[in-house]
């Protein structure tokens, strides 16, 4: 059986932020049915290797059923962090639509 | 039932949020939240200036318009705003009433400013590391501008109960400014986790005002009705810890299970360990439940106990940054900028300047997300029709970061052609003001609580 690439944006939506040099993404599925879905493709291994270059820490996953959501702490990835950082997103406000970006294997 | 609304989610959000929260509907109680993490370094610098500031004057005045509002609806306002000089805060506040002939009760929650008492704990080994490095705080103690313990909901309770009308706080976490009527109203124990915990989740979805009725929303975010009139949130708390989040009747934004999850989730860590002053909060026990159009209820939450230690909240001078930009348009657009940037670093070398960091982005090709699956293909790049370079350094030097500046102009008729950008001429060198996070044990410090009236 060959399964569809689909873009995660398609199934899910996300808000990200920081705490100094971590950035938080916390991804929503859009039904509650697609849920097991990010559980299963959306593995803190993968997102390391989709912000690579930009997460230089480790990834460490929370699950949260109740809400359908998953959330990410991408470690030293903000430049040093808040008024340290150069970046046009010292905040990593936008990281969570560069989540949406991964493509995965939906079934 | 009360209601408690936010009309404010940081220092600079909307002027006129506040206003239509008194004036749009039924609300029993405002919270307002005024402190960012370098706000309080601002503070410290302006009262060192003049003993009569250090607080957040927009508040002030925001009263003073509403004065006649608040009293005729018996509405009560808390707010951060007293920033590192409550009391100053609260003078002002008085004065504004008694201009308007207008009696009022205000209260002053202080103690939180630990800045002229860091050296007596350094040297009673109350050791004040960076908590996410391990730092001590010896590598930064000369360069500290302020120094702030995070208090919780309870001191805003007992300003409440001696019958404060405006509550003026120092730093006080923006959940503690939502749960403290809930905990004076329905005179919740100070051990009543599950409801603490409760009032400290509602207290989140609603710190970011408008993140949660609609504001910076992705799902189908262009049907979102009139963002131009977006109401800002309000909560409805029960006695038992069940709430409901809404808005205004007639305000524009969306109140939904979609739009509250993206705001549960901001700034989140552990979520079964989210840690305040008052209590640990489990996000992984909330139970949520469209209630209605703009309506999301809120139940079955629970929560642990309180920890031993308060979050401390340093800010310290950090050197000096300066960022540069210039707009590069179509032909080869993205090819110029990063020929532009590459020459830049020669100059710079061939200067000597030496920075603690450098960063060259390109907005427009691939800024915000840097990933490599955003990098433009081919096809992409050859349309883009302008590129920003973005260019800034970091540096404990000033003159090296001045010098920096100078090399940004030059760049439009020595560099890459067709070029733009120099309206703003030369960048801006900033004083960084870092901050530094840190845990206190709580019988370090004692909250304040006064209050004074306007008759």
């Amino acid at each position: 059986m060959v399964m569809a690439k689909r873009r995660l944006i398609e199934l899910a939506h996300a808000r990200s932020g920081d705490k100094g040099d971590t950035a938080n993404i916390g991804l929503i599925a859009r039904r509650p049915e697609d849920y097991p879905i990010l559980v299963r493709e959306v593995t803190a291994a993968r997102v390391k290797q989709h912000f690579a270059g930009v997460c230089l820490g480790e990834v460490v996953r929370y699950e949260i059923p109740n809400l359908g959501a998953l959330n990410f702490l991408l470690h030293q990835s903000l430049d040093g962090g808040g008024t340290l950082a150069l970046k046009a997103d010292p905040q990593g406000k936008t990281y969570s639509s560069a989540l949406l970006r991964m493509e995965i294997d939906a079934d | 039932m009360i209601r408690i609304a936010n009309g404010q989610g940081f220092w600079g959000d909307s002027l006129e949020a506040p206003v239509d929260q008194i004036r749009r509907g039924p609300i029993d109680y405002l919270t307002l939240d005024y402190l960012a993490e370098i706000t309080m370094s601002i503070m410290q610098k302006q009262r060192s200036r003049d003993p009569r500031s250090g607080y957040a004057r927009d508040f002030v005045e925001m009263i003073a318009r509403v004065l006649p509002d608040l009293k005729e609806r018996g509405i009560r306002v808390i707010a951060n705003a007293g920033g590192v000089n409550p009391a100053a805060c609260r003078d002002a506040v008085l004065d504004a009433a008694h201009r308007q002939n207008l009696d009022l009760k205000v209260a002053t929650v202080s103690g939180d400013d630990i800045m002229d008492r860091l050296d007596d704990f350094l040297a009673r080994g109350v050791e004040l590391n960076n908590m996410e490095t391990g730092e001590p705080l010896s590598a930064i103690r000369a360069h500290v501008e302020s120094a702030n313990v995070y208090f919780g909901a309870f001191p805003v309770t007992e300003a409440l109960a001696r019958g404060a009308e405006i509550v003026i706080t120092g730093r006080v976490t923006d959940t503690g400014l939502a749960l403290a009527p809930m905990i004076h109203e329905f005179g919740w124990a100070k051990d009543d986790w599950d409801k603490l915990a409760a009032g400290t989740i509602a207290g989140h979805t609603v710190e970011c005002g408008a993140q949660c009725t609609g504001g910076n929303s992705q799902v189908d975010w262009q049907s979102i009705p009139d963002l131009a009139d977006v109401g800002y949130p309000i909560i409805e708390a029960e006695p038992d810890g069940t709430f409901t989040i809404t808005k205004h009747a007639g305000t524009g934004g969306r109140v939904d299970v979609a739009t509250v999850k993206e705001q549960l989730l901001y700034e989140m860590g552990d979520p079964r360990e989210y840690i305040t002053p008052d209590c640990v909060a489990d996000f992984t026990t909330i139970q949520l439940e469209q209630a209605g159009p703009d309506r999301v209820r809120f139940s079955k939450i629970r929560g642990r106990p309180a920890t031993q230690f308060y979050k401390v909240s340093i800010s310290y001078a950090a050197g000096f940054k300066a960022i540069g930009s210039l707009v590069y348009a179509w032909p080869d657009a993205y090819k110029k900028a990063r020929a532009a940037d590459a020459i830049l670093r020669q100059r710079l070398d061939r200067l000597g300047l030496h920075f603690d960091a450098m960063r060259t982005e390109y907005l427009g090709a691939n800024a915000c997300h840097g990933i490599p699956s955003a990098e433009p293909t081919p096809e992409i790049e050859e349309h883009l029709a302008e590129v920003v370079l973005r260019f800034g350094v970091r540096s404990e030097n000033r003159a090296a970061v001045e010098r920096f500046t100078r090399e940004i102009p030059p760049l439009a008729l020595n560099g890459p052609p067709v070029v733009s950008g120099l309206g703003l001429g030369r960048p801006r060198v900033e004083e960084i003001v870092a901050y530094w996070p840190a845990l206190i044990p709580k019988s370090e410090v004692t909250p304040e609580v006064n209050v004074s009236a306007q008759a």
